[in-house]
């Protein structure tokens, strides 16, 4: 599906059904240098379960053209102005790593029009260590390995997006470039991460949330680790609006390595 | 527990794509000789029709130990994942058939293996796909060649039997520059000699028979993706960037970014053509793989043994081996495949097609049989078996003559094998006198 956000066509993958303004909606926000086919299992399997699939390209990224956001508040206002194209007066936020920051900004600054939070993969602050930042701006692709060996828990995966057969690492590897390869004026992969690290309005936002929140952490995660959440964690639950803590046995490729477990638990907690 | 850091290519080869079995403990892969996999519920069985869900159905489509050789060659080759195939053949065919229908058109080196040359110049023909055959290093040939309904370069990483190694950075180039992938063989190197999509291949396969497998025991096929190709950027893959009506409109490009071009070939290939691995099969192969590390570099280490001693034989006319100074391929060679360029390669004997005959019934270690790639070492006669269909002209143009014989070094002891081969040439001497 294209729509016009901000003046700049923007694509979101709609789980292979047409949009219906009768249903609920949910947003899916990929992470850095990703796009919207990293949550193509969840993404479809929701679109055929009465929800309306927006798995977005974020603004520069692969499909969708414009301005490749710099920052997360930037990446937020996106959202809102995405959610104003598509006619949708509330929906579900989905966001895994820069896109759980994205989704918790967003979520923050919408407040009502937001009726449920799903952080996979989030820290705060997502601090990016000097040497990566540097390594992502002047030898991508030594990053890029190094993020996805960071990201990788098994040398097994099961079944994932493309089928029985995936090789999950080598899979991120090629999305990783291909999405670099997608925007030729600006670094995706040096923009992703200073939003990352620079997002100071974390623990801020989490306190405005309106809605319930689910955090989904991976077990063996080493990009976003289970304790790099605590400070989000504690404040969720003083305000009442934290409901659900989940981990799947993966590192930080929850919806590839753990296609299945990562599903059910967020289609689950769509149905509060 | 940390994650794994980055495993080599010997750890890969042993553990890529396998666990110990959760539900029993055992530590070697399973055979899962099933046809089928029970369904959770209903709206588990729907979800995993629609690609909602990801799991096996029915062995023609996946199965759990084919899964694992597929990530097994994928994680050795670098690529995003893999189709296990009846053959080689098969693993050819499905790749075209993804790709491309009637009316479109190919591009392919003249030094293939007999059955991919016939595949192309007779039977592809009969279904309205045309195909240009150009020498393996006739940049301008193959740049030539391109039509507006070209879909796909193809070529073998070494050429059988000549071992003419394919430039693939060049060849890929051109490819991509007329907006088409570039498939490769790679069966007679294995990702141990040489890891095509690091030069610039999209799609890679091997008959999993020869090196993988490595025991002459099993024939299996395997398509890998590199994931690099940008159909919806080529703008001539209407089979993988518009929906299709044959798997619930799918638009495979969208549903994966990188992954269309294996969708496809499971959800539709597999599923209509049918040309799928036996579990047992796939297990066999994956035997083998364990050892492929090893198996190469001896295999490689033999046949410098070899080609060193043919080439000092007066009875030899001519060693086709890269490795030597004599062979055109020989810079190239250095340059893709810096640890050899295999153990299959052909050498003309002096004298009469009899004495070739001769030369081949002298052999006892050495087997008379239409293989390669096997660990015991192997012969033929290529001009009267696997190329026997092509016109001289075309053996010409594959740099087979009728006095060519092919080996295929295995892994006996090196001796034992120079002392077969002196003897057979002394009976080729003497059925010329």
């Amino acid at each position: 599906m294209e729509l016009l956000v901000n003046g700049a066509k923007t694509y979101a993958y709609t789980g292979g059904k047409t949009f219906d303004p009768a249903q609920p909606t949910v947003v899916m926000i990929h992470g850095v240098l990703n796009d919207h086919s990293v949550w193509a299992l969840q993404s479809r399997h929701l679109a055929h379960h009465g929800w309306n699939v927006l798995a977005v390209d974020l603004p520069g990224h692969c499909r969708s053209g414009g301005e490749a956001p710099s920052s997360v508040e930037e990446a937020a206002d996106f959202i809102a102005a995405l959610l104003d194209a598509a006619g949708v007066e509330k929906a579900a936020l989905v966001g895994h790593s820069w896109g759980s920051l994205i989704a918790l900004e967003a979520a923050s600054k919408l407040k009502e029009r937001v009726s449920h939070l799903v952080l996979v993969g989030t820290a705060f602050p997502m601090k990016v260590s000097p040497a990566l930042l540097e390594a992502s701006l002047n030898e991508p692709m030594k990053a890029l390995k190094l993020v996805n060996v960071f990201s990788r828990s098994t040398l097994a995966p099961p079944p994932s997006s493309l089928g029985p057969g995936t090789w999950v690492y080598g899979a991120s590897m090629a999305l990783g470039r291909r999405v670099l390869a997608s925007n030729r004026e600006v670094n995706l992969f040096h923009r992703g991460f200073q939003a990352c690290d620079r997002y100071a309005n974390g623990e801020a936002a989490i306190g405005q949330i309106t809605c319930p929140v689910l955090f989904l952490f991976g077990e063996h995660d080493q990009m976003t680790p289970h304790s790099a959440a605590r400070g989000l964690l504690t404040i969720a639950r003083s305000t009442g609006k934290f409901r659900q803590i989940s981990s799947v046995p993966v590192g930080h490729h929850q919806m590839s390595e753990a296609p299945d477990e990562t599903l059910l638990v967020i289609r689950d907690f769509l149905a509060l | 527990m940390p994650g794994y850091s980055d495993p080599g290519f010997d750890t890969l080869a042993l553990h890529a794509g396998a666990a110990p079995d959760p539900a029993t403990g055992a530590r070697a892969v399973p055979i899962h000789l099933t046809t089928s996999f029970v369904f959770e519920s209903s709206e588990h069985a729907a979800s995993l029709f629609n690609l909602e869900r990801a799991g096996h159905v029915y062995s023609r489509i996946s199965n759990p130990t084919n899964a694992v050789l597929e990530q097994r060659i994928a994680a050795l080759e670098g690529g995003i994942g893999a189709i296990a195939t009846a053959s080689g053949q098969a693993a050819l065919h499905l790749s075209i058939a993804t790709l491309m229908g009637a009316g479109a058109h190919i591009v392919a080196s003249t030094a293939l293996y007999g059955g991919s040359h016939n595949l192309l110049h007779y039977t592809l023909r009969r279904f309205g796909i045309d195909t240009t055959f150009v020498q393996p290093g006739d940049l301008d040939g193959w740049r030539a060649a391109v039509r507006p309904n070209t879909k796909l370069f193809f070529g073998e990483t070494v050429g059988n039997p000549g071992l003419e190694v394919l430039d693939i950075p060049a060849v890929s180039n051109i490819a991509h520059e007329a907006g088409v992938p570039l498939l490769v063989d790679s069966t007679l190197t294995s990702p141990w000699l040489i890891k095509p999509f690091d030069h610039g291949a999209d799609l890679i396969y091997h008959s999993a028979t020869k090196f993988l497998s490595g025991h002459g025991t099993v024939i299996g096929g395997l398509v890998v993706d590199g994931g690099s190709f940008d159909w919806d950027a080529s703008g001539k893959f209407a089979e993988l960037t518009q929906s299709y009506d044959g798997f619930h409109n799918m638009v495979f490009s969208e549903e994966s970014s990188v992954g269309a071009f294996l969708l496809r070939a499971r959800r539709e290939g597999l599923r209509d053509f049918g040309a799928c691995m036996s579990p047992h099969t796939a297990w066999l192969i994956l035997q083998g793989m364990e050892t492929l590390p090893l198996r190469m570099a001896r295999h490689v280490s033999n046949t410098e043994k070899i080609v060193n001693f043919l080439a000092s034989q007066p009875l030899v006319a001519r060693v086709g081996h890269p490795m030597l100074a004599s062979h055109p391929s020989h810079a190239l060679a250095q340059k893709l495949l810096p640890r050899g360029a295999g153990s299959v390669f052909s050498f003309d004997l002096k004298g009469s097609r009899e004495q070739g005959k001769a030369f081949v019934e002298a052999l006892k270690v050495f087997s008379h049989l239409a293989n390669v790639g096997d660990c015991r070492s192997l012969v033929i006669h290529p001009a009267s078996t696997t190329h026997f269909r092509m016109s001289d002209e075309a053996l010409a143009g594959a740099g087979i003559t009728q006095g060519t014989i092919r080996l295929s070094i295995g892994l006996e002891d090196p001796d034992d094998l120079i002392d077969d081969l002196k003897r057979a040439l002394k009976t080729a001497e003497k059925a010329g006198v």
